[in-house]
């Protein structure tokens, strides 16, 4: 069986996710690896969304946001773009080949361009393989009142 | 009231927990009054037979302290388990896998190497490294196996309770024991104890103006103002993304938190969560800036997730 690459796409609601639909309704024909999640803003992606993606078993992920200037709540996407040099260093340092994970700037009227970003990180990940991380099942116990107890997971 | 029965043990970590029981100071003789310490390698006589030989239940407390590295350390953590009504597990290490865990960024043979062969300051022309098993005149020797990755407490064996802090403060140890020797109602199983549930950010008495970092410091080689914020003058400070508790011990010293209480209740990993909260804060409006200011801060993983990294969202590196 040939591998097909899960990525996981997080777009922001004002231009990448309008940009995707443009896609759509201009019909053009893309890669229908990415599993897109709709956010009111790519500064709301908190870099443990990436980090969860990928301990859940994505091979790849996409953040999609404005370009900058163009941020629908003025300066949330140059808080991504600042996040995403950290993360980038973060993701090296977990072992995490570069070519998993992006940041792309993708506006509403991009669908073109939209479909070119997920052929591209479609096809670099597809070279790259399965995520060959697969981590323990577990977490840090994340006590809430509200919550049931942390419950003992194992690992070898 | 029958005196309560109480061990502490020493898995893999520094030791810098049991010594710090310790500076309780003259509270350990009030923990004496209350409670026999039936198992404590480091402060009292005992061996593991004796733990052994205990029925099922019978300490009240056990306070774990380190991460779980080797087979002996996991077999103890079962041992103690069994034999205890509530496992504790104290620390760093053994709540996130402490300093320990940073040796999963690594593999244990590559660690083996370096430490053993490589390293400049030790010379090894036999190339000598150490066995699990070993004959000698006298008979065969044995030492315990190291796994290849660092595991927290709560990843080999079930946990009542996690207390934070490398070392978790005394005020807060003391509080917790005559807790439990008081005899009244304990935290639901699960909890955080000895500790709060705010960051440390919240408390601090330093000064706080608007956050701006145009570049990174270190404390080795910059003189922090001693009552502003320390993450406006640009050195790194952990107190945003960590639990609260300690007691302010490292910013009242001049140094920046470097986030040992662990992550306040609901973030996932503190780490991300630094990445998050800190890139907020920097003065950059494009990537060659941005990589310009985060220059100064060149070990990320290391800095932002120093005591968490085996109870992070990834816990290892995939190398």
């Amino acid at each position: 069986m040939t591998f097909e690459p899960k990525i996981v796409g997080i777009l922001c609601n004002w231009c990448s996710y309008t940009g995707a639909d443009l896609a759509g309704t201009t019909r053009i024909k893309y890669a229908p690896n990415v599993r897109v999640v709709r956010v009111m803003c790519s500064g709301r992606v908190d870099p443990s969304f990436i980090l969860k993606a990928f301990e859940e078993g994505a091979d790849g992920v996409l953040v999609a946001g404005c370009h900058p200037g163009d941020c629908h709540y003025i300066d949330g996407n140059y808080k991504t773009l600042r996040r995403n040099v950290l993360l980038k260093r973060m993701l090296a340092d977990y072992g995490i080949e570069p070519g998993r994970y992006r940041l792309e700037w993708v506006s509403a009227s991009e669908g073109e361009r939209w479909a070119q970003v997920v052929n591209s990180i479609t096809e670099d990940v597809r070279k790259l393989g399965p995520a060959s991380f697969r981590p323990p099942k577990h977490r840090l116990p994340v006590v809430d009142e509200k919550k049931a107890p942390a419950t003992r997971t194992q690992n070898g | 009231m029958a005196k309560l029965k109480l061990a502490a043990y020493w898995a893999a970590g520094c030791g810098g927990c049991d010594t710090a029981i310790l500076d309780i100071h003259e509270k350990v003789l009030d923990v004496a009054a209350v409670a026999d310490i039936l198992f404590w390698p480091i402060a009292v006589d005992g061996k593991v037979k004796d733990v052994e030989a205990l029925a099922d239940k019978e300490l009240d407390v056990t306070l774990l302290n380190g991460a779980i590295r080797s087979d002996e350390n996991e077999h103890m953590a079962h041992l103690l388990r069994k034999k205890s009504k509530v496992l504790v597990a104290f620390g760093s290490c053994a709540h996130m896998g402490g300093i320990p865990g940073l040796a999963n960024m690594f593999t244990r043979e590559g660690i083996f190497e370096r430490v053993y062969l490589d390293s400049v300051s030790t010379p090894n022309p036999e190339r000598t490294v150490p066995l699990t098993r070993s004959t000698v005149p006298e008979g065969e020797l044995s030492l315990p196996t190291l796994f290849n990755k660092v595991r927290t407490l709560d990843q080999v064996e079930d946990v009542d309770y996690f207390m934070p802090g490398c070392p978790p403060a005394p005020a807060q140890i003391w509080s917790v024991l005559s807790l439990i020797a008081s005899g009244r109602p304990l935290p639901p199983k699960g909890s955080v104890i000895g500790a709060e549930n705010g960051t440390l950010c919240e408390g601090c008495k330093r000064e706080k103006r608007e956050k701006k970092i145009a570049a990174f410091k270190r404390f080795a080689t910059s003189q922090p103002d001693p009552n502003q914020c320390f993450l406006e003058q640009g050195h790194l400070c952990m107190g945003l993304v960590t639990r609260a508790g300690c007691g302010h011990r490292c910013q009242s010293s001049g140094m920046g938190c470097r986030g040992c209480y662990g992550p306040p209740p609901g973030v996932l990993d503190q780490g991300a969560k630094a990445i998050s909260a800190i890139a907020s804060i920097v003065e950059a409006s494009d990537e060659i800036e941005a990589e310009r200011v985060f220059a100064g801060l060149p070990d990320v993983l290391r800095s932002l997730n120093r005591f968490g990294i085996p109870a992070s969202l990834l816990g290892r590196s995939a190398r």
